[in-house]
């Protein structure tokens, strides 16, 4: 594992600008999720690391050595797609040690047999070795597709949304596995997915990507409740952040504009609070039940107390508990 | 619009049985979701009561007509696909207003009624332009327009989200409810996502090997599964499963697991001694030192406003949602205890609920 830091690279594909000027540094044994949108250039800046694309500007080093030049064989980097592709006539071992048994590496046998059924073990797959990568179910696939990578010793893994051709149940488990081999291994992943859960969830940090700038960088609980703009802020939290104008709020700071709200920033009361609200309907999701209200025609969604009873057409009071500003280009206010 | 009765409903593709004797009423104005994994026969489902497939046993009314065995263009419904098959040879308001053409409608008569859709959906500005440039979200929307256009007795959607991504999915959910709301269209909604259709439906229908394990209301589908089935297929995490073996007597109000007693809502029926299963949902997990289980924590997610806490036990693994801001070390020997009124118990072998006073304020028995 090594550190690999990426120092002011710029990518444009014909007149489309893919990535501009982005600097980021993945530290030696961290869990780095970037988080944006189709087409924010998350895929681009991993193809970029893996030497599959050239950078037109800037430099990329891996364990301090500059790569920027180098073929893809020589960066020592591991890559998982999102589209398993797996040798379906070899076996779940074969597929596994592959890499390990390519003619540069020059493995012996044994410790090939050695690695891969640790691998197989920490996988939950140890017990389908001997089958053909095809009897499998997605989920198993995906999975050798992962310990295809994790035999190897790479100085990072570079991860494409692996989880998400998964079903919803399969991915939950899935992130808790991923999250616990990666502090195990202590390995170095960056990971790109457009699932603000993946990234909060298993990453150390992240980076909140958007039309190829990275906005902000930090650990989940940072980004989460310390967003530097009202576009960092939308990206994370169900329910959305509510952002508000600031009219309707009697005192704000001097050049907030909008007042971004989420469930932890509002106490909602029958009376006593800054402004009053109205409630439009109670939408029952199971684990979280989201209260929708109207607050001077602006719709609010906020999670629902279970004990609360509220229902529709009550009048309820909203207030404001250190929620956070931002001015008229979104850029967070001081409170 | 119209109501649509499914009574019975069988289909056999071969030696496969997709539906078995399904059998649910969509009332007229009701948004119903088929909600199942892949392979559970919800599409076929779908495609018999649209008439294109035949059902092997059963009928299908809508309005009290039997339509089982009608053509599909006989039977005044829209279909909306997953994949939305635009002709990209026309533009926005000629791709709404083709099914009017086909059916001889007016050039006036069409023109007023593919503006008017276009209203509804908000692309009114889209019209002239050509359906290729599109984004996901839009082409969509035109194809719900090519649907609304006919104003048909009932929609019937197979997936139309899911080719969307994550963000777009969400707001065309709550686009989509609020198009029902306005067009009080009688709608059948096919999909494998629960919060699709928990957010949406009025009534669910849960498919598992091409049976319908419950129809109820999404509150009711999540507060009282009818099955295991139903409690592990809802809810993210879903339901804590604990497996244990006793007895219990009608009226019991808690049972016996492991060296400690579990309270919970009382029972309606009496049970000789069966391998069962205790069911719990993570928000129900409360973490207490003098807790009924103890364990081990295995990991925590953080979600923003909740965090999701995984402890080992020797029940298996189970999942707690707590406030983000209690903070846990992994490997950590917490006790856990459940909230009484909310749990659910299920026969292990058949999946079945066991009646209790919190399964009998449902719509099922």
């Amino acid at each position: 594992m090594a550190e690999v830091e990426i120092r002011a690279v710029s990518k444009a594909f014909k007149k489309t600008q893919a990535i501009s000027d982005l600097s980021l540094t993945v530290a030696d044994g961290e869990f780095v999720a970037l988080l944006g949108p189709t087409g924010a250039g998350k895929t681009t800046t991993l193809r970029l690391i893996a030497g599959l694309e050239m950078p037109d500007r800037g430099s990329i080093r891996i364990g301090g050595r500059d790569v920027t030049g180098d073929a893809p064989a020589d960066r020592d980097v591991a890559f998982v797609f999102q589209q398993y592709s797996l040798y379906p006539h070899l076996t779940v071992f074969e597929n596994m040690a592959f890499a390990l048994r390519a003619p540069i590496r020059r493995v012996p046998e044994v410790e090939i047999r050695a690695k891969v059924r640790e691998v197989a073990r920490l996988l939950h797959i140890e017990t389908k070795l001997d089958n053909k990568a095809t009897q499998l179910s997605g989920g198993q696939m995906q999975r050798v597709a992962i310990g295809r990578a994790l035999v190897r010793s790479p100085a990072i893994y570079l991860m494409d949304e692996p989880l998400s051709s998964l079903d919803a149940k399969l991915r939950g488990e899935m992130r808790l596995e991923l999250k616990r081999i990666q502090t195990d291994l202590g390995a170095t992943i960056l990971y790109v997915t457009h699932d603000q859960t993946e990234a909060m969830t298993m990453a150390s940090r992240i980076g909140v990507i958007e039309g190829g700038r990275l906005l902000q960088i930090g650990t989940p609980r940072e980004i989460y409740e310390n967003p530097i703009n009202a576009h960092v802020a939308a990206r994370l939290g169900q329910p959305a952040i509510n952002l508000l104008p600031a009219s309707l709020f009697a005192s704000v700071p001097r050049g907030a504009m909008t007042v971004g709200a989420r469930t932890e920033h509002l106490t909602i009361a029958r009376s006593g609070g800054d402004v009053q609200a109205t409630v439009k309907r109670i939408e029952h999701l199971g684990d979280q039940s989201h209260l929708h209200l109207d607050l001077g025609g602006q719709p609010v969604v906020t999670l629902s107390d279970p004990e609360a009873k509220l229902g529709a057409g009550d009048i309820v009071s909203l207030r404001l508990n250190k929620p956070l500003f931002f001015d008229a280009d979104g850029g967070r206010v001081a409170a | 619009m119209a109501q649509i009765k499914v009574e019975a409903l069988d289909k056999s593709f071969a030696d496969f049985h997709a539906v078995k004797a399904a059998s649910f009423t969509v009332e007229d104005g009701e948004f119903l979701c088929l909600l199942g994994p892949s392979g559970c026969g919800k599409t076929t489902t779908l495609r018999m009561i649209a008439g294109l497939e035949l059902p092997t046993a059963g009928t299908i009314r809508l309005d009290g007509e039997d339509v089982t065995m009608n053509r599909a263009s006989a039977r005044d419904i829209a279909f909306v696909f997953q994949l939305f098959a635009l002709y990209p040879h026309m533009n926005v308001r000629r791709n709404i207003g083709f099914p009017l053409k086909c059916e001889g409608i007016g050039a006036a008569e069409s023109d007023r009624r593919v503006v008017e859709a276009a209203r509804i959906l908000r692309i009114s500005h889209l019209l002239d332009r050509p359906v290729s440039g599109l984004a996901g979200g839009d082409r969509q929307r035109v194809a719900l327009g090519r649907a609304i256009v006919r104003k048909p007795k009932c929609f019937l959607m197979d997936e139309p989200l899911g080719a969307l991504d994550t963000e777009m999915r969400e707001a065309m959910i709550h686009e989509l409810r609020a198009l029902h709301d306005r067009l009080g269209a009688t709608t059948v909604y096919v999909t494998h996502d629960q919060l699709e259709a928990m957010a949406m439906a009025d009534m669910i229908a849960v498919m598992n090997n091409g049976v319908v394990e419950q129809v109820a209301s999404p509150r009711d589908i999540y507060d009282r599964p009818a099955s295991l089935f139903v409690a592990d297929f809802i809810g993210s995490p879903p339901m804590n499963f604990l497996p244990f073996r006793g007895n219990l007597q009608a009226g019991a109000q808690a049972i016996r697991l492991g060296e400690s007693d579990v309270v919970i809502p009382a029972a309606r029926e009496g049970l000789p001694e069966s391998d069962l299963v205790l069911g719990v949902r993570p928000e129900h997990v409360r973490f207490a030192d003098r807790g009924v289980v103890r364990g081990e924590v295995y990991g925590s997610e953080y979600l923003g406003t909740t965090q999701i806490v995984t402890v080992t036990t020797r029940y298996g693994a189970l999942k707690a949602r707590s406030p983000a801001s209690m903070s846990f070390r992994i490997g950590e020997n917490v006790g856990l205890d459940f909230r009484p009124d909310t749990l659910s118990i299920f026969e292990r072998t058949s999946g079945r609920a066991i009646r209790t006073v919190l399964h009998e304020g449902g719509a099922h028995g």
